[in-house]
């Protein structure tokens, strides 16, 4: 199997790319939002692969076990302290994580 | 024949030599570490060693014996752990500047098994940044050469594990498998490796990448090791909700010299022209080797593999943007300390600067895959072919035992030739992925070599049927000489 050539925005375009990286919270420089929207072209073709089979009759397949749900007791187990919860925080305060600024 | 040194020692022989004293566990350890210590600087395998802590536990083994007490099934051996498995006190980094400083608070179940057999940990190993990738090249640690010629890959996303054990800096080691992670290492390095059927072996403590597609799996340099490490590895934990309520089975009680009456499917599309003509030549040799020891084969044909790679691609970055969603540097992780502008644009800078290039290329692709207006054509339709590969796979080992074919489609290549490409290098997942999309187990077993390089080939089986994978493997390990051959290091 060849990878195509390469290929430029013919599935996505760079101000969606913009948009969806902003959705998933990454920053792009200038320089990697020219990089990345021709790699996703290409990769989208040979996504769009899947085009080809006729899957209209065929249900999706979340999970490949049987089990769909489980269910437990609801009783106190483990838990870890609160130091332990805390050591990895970058930035915290007495007992509370500190976030950013939210509003 | 000379006496091996501790360190080439089989898991196997580790624990049986000591509870007869004829070694000590710190006299074996020490050599671990002084094998690490003289070589890892050439194959960059492990991303943190804990030796210290190693050699006291070994202490306390000899204690153990010394007094008496019965010693676990594990007893002393020196295990490699990937470092996207959580360890209590142990920085667990998945290869990534996001988590470089994370000390989880808390033993995955694995290690905890592994623990209650007394096995020591010898250190965390380098990895592709959260198990992306097939060369272990995108770790922000460097990456690991392979040791059968140092300007080769690896092999990943478990390239740590399995070089640390072709180099004999480990005797055991653990890895992840989403979509080959563990069997595409253990072929470019001449090691063994399977990857459990989903559901067998607990993920509680796997740093998740695509929780729908990955198992943990055992990396070994024999047949017998790797099934002892599965035996303590797997069966049912009722932290992890996948995991399945079944008995561990017995998988010596199978293993034979032969092979006689075993089934085997040999699918023509994993032998088409994307499969090197080197790489098909020596895994026809093992299956005609497999004919020898009295396996029967014929040739079948899967049609749906043809679509596998782009559907396990999509699935994978689609739970790959969710499950890297809580990466936000605020409960551990990255932090820009700079942090007063508005919250989203704090977290898309923590991301930026905390994952590397393919970490936030799969996550953006997969967040426009899982997106209103995309959903239908990418995620949903990649989910309907899975499920024309499962009734495929299902089908065909109805008649088959097991399913056999190479484990990568070309030997180990240059470090660099491919990285900048990613998907050329995608490519290369293209036999490895049926066996996460389907939760089938699959092994990779040692079975040649071209030019010095190693060749595997990967041999996949019905769910839970873990037992016919090993007896394959004992019975060509032990008519051939392919898994222990050593790499020409000093």
């Amino acid at each position: 199997m060849k990878a195509p050539e390469t290929m430029r925005e013919k599935w996505i375009i760079k101000e969606e790319v913009e948009r969806i990286a902003q959705l998933a919270h990454i920053e792009l420089t200038e320089e990697e939002k020219e990089v990345f929207t021709e790699q996703f072209n290409r990769i989208l073709e040979f996504f769009r692969k899947i085009d080809e089979v006729d899957t209209r009759s065929i249900p999706p397949m979340y999970h490949v076990l049987d089990i769909v749900n489980v269910y437990r007791e609801d009783e106190v187990g483990e838990t870890l302290p609160k130091e332990g919860v805390l050591e990895n925080a970058p930035k915290k305060e007495e007992q509370f994580f500190k976030s950013p600024k939210i509003v | 024949m000379p006496t091996p040194r501790l360190y080439e020692m089989y898991a196997a022989e580790v624990a049986d030599k000591m509870r007869r004293g004829e070694i000590t566990a710190e006299d074996y350890i020490w050599s671990i570490i002084s094998r690490a210590k003289s070589i890892d600087g050439k194959i960059n395998a492990f991303i943190t060693m804990t030796s210290e802590e190693a050699l006291e536990k070994a202490r306390d083994i000899d204690r153990k014996i010394a007094r008496g007490e019965k010693i676990g099934r594990l007893a002393g051996v020196a295990v490699a752990v990937k470092d996207n498995i959580c360890t209590f006190g142990i920085r667990t980094t998945c290869a990534s500047r996001m988590l470089e400083n994370f000390i989880p608070p808390y033993d995955a179940t694995v290690i905890r098994r592994l623990k209650r057999e007394d096995a020591i940990i010898i250190g965390k190993t380098n990895m592709d940044e959260f198990a992306m990738g097939t060369t272990t090249e995108t770790s922000y640690f460097g990456p690991t050469r392979n040791p059968w010629n140092l300007s080769k890959v690896p092999g990943g996303s478990s390239g740590g594990s399995a070089a640390a054990l072709a180099a004999d800096e480990a005797t055991l080691a653990l890895g992840s498998d989403t979509g080959g992670s563990v069997r595409c290492p253990a072929s470019y390095c001449s090691v063994i490796g399977l990857k459990p059927t989903y559901g067998l072996v607990s993920r509680y403590g796997l740093i998740s990448y695509a929780n729908s597609l990955e198992q943990i799996g055992p990396l070994a340099k024999s047949t017998v090791d790797c099934a002892l490490l599965l035996s303590v590895m797997g069966g049912y934990d009722p932290r992890d909700s996948t995991s399945v309520n079944m008995p561990i089975e017995d998988y010596f009680r199978s293993f034979a010299s032969d092979l006689k009456g075993l089934k085997i499917g040999l699918p023509k599309e994993f032998f088409d022209e994307g499969v090197e003509e080197s790489v098909k030549k020596h895994v026809w040799l093992a299956i005609h080797k497999l004919e020898d020891l009295g396996a029967l084969y014929e040739e079948i044909s899967l049609p749906s593999l043809e679509y596998a790679l782009a559907a396990y691609y999509i699935i994978a970055m689609s739970e790959a943007s969710s499950n890297l969603a809580r990466y936000d540097g605020l409960r551990y992780g990255y932090r820009v300390e700079h942090d007063d502008a508005d919250y989203s644009r704090v977290y898309a800078k923590n991301r930026r600067i905390g994952f590397g290039a393919e970490v936030r290329r799969r996550i953006i692709l997969g967040t426009y895959a899982l997106s209103a207006g995309y959903y239908e054509q990418y995620y949903l339709k990649a989910l309907k072919i899975r499920m024309l590969i499962r009734r495929e796979f299902e089908y065909a080992l109805k008649k088959f035992d097991v399913l056999a074919g190479p484990t990568m489609p070309l030997p180990p290549f240059n470090i660099g030739e491919k990285i900048n490409d990613p998907l050329t290098l995608y490519m290369c997942d293209i036999l490895t992925v049926p066996a996460n999309l389907t939760g089938y187990p699959a092994i990779s077993i040692p079975c040649g070599f071209e030019n010095d390089l190693p060749i595997g080939m990967q041999i996949i089986g019905k769910p839970f049927d873990e037992k016919n994978l090993l007896k394959t493997s004992f019975a060509f390990e032990n008519n051939t000489d392919f898994a222990k051959r050593k790499p020409g290091l000093r």
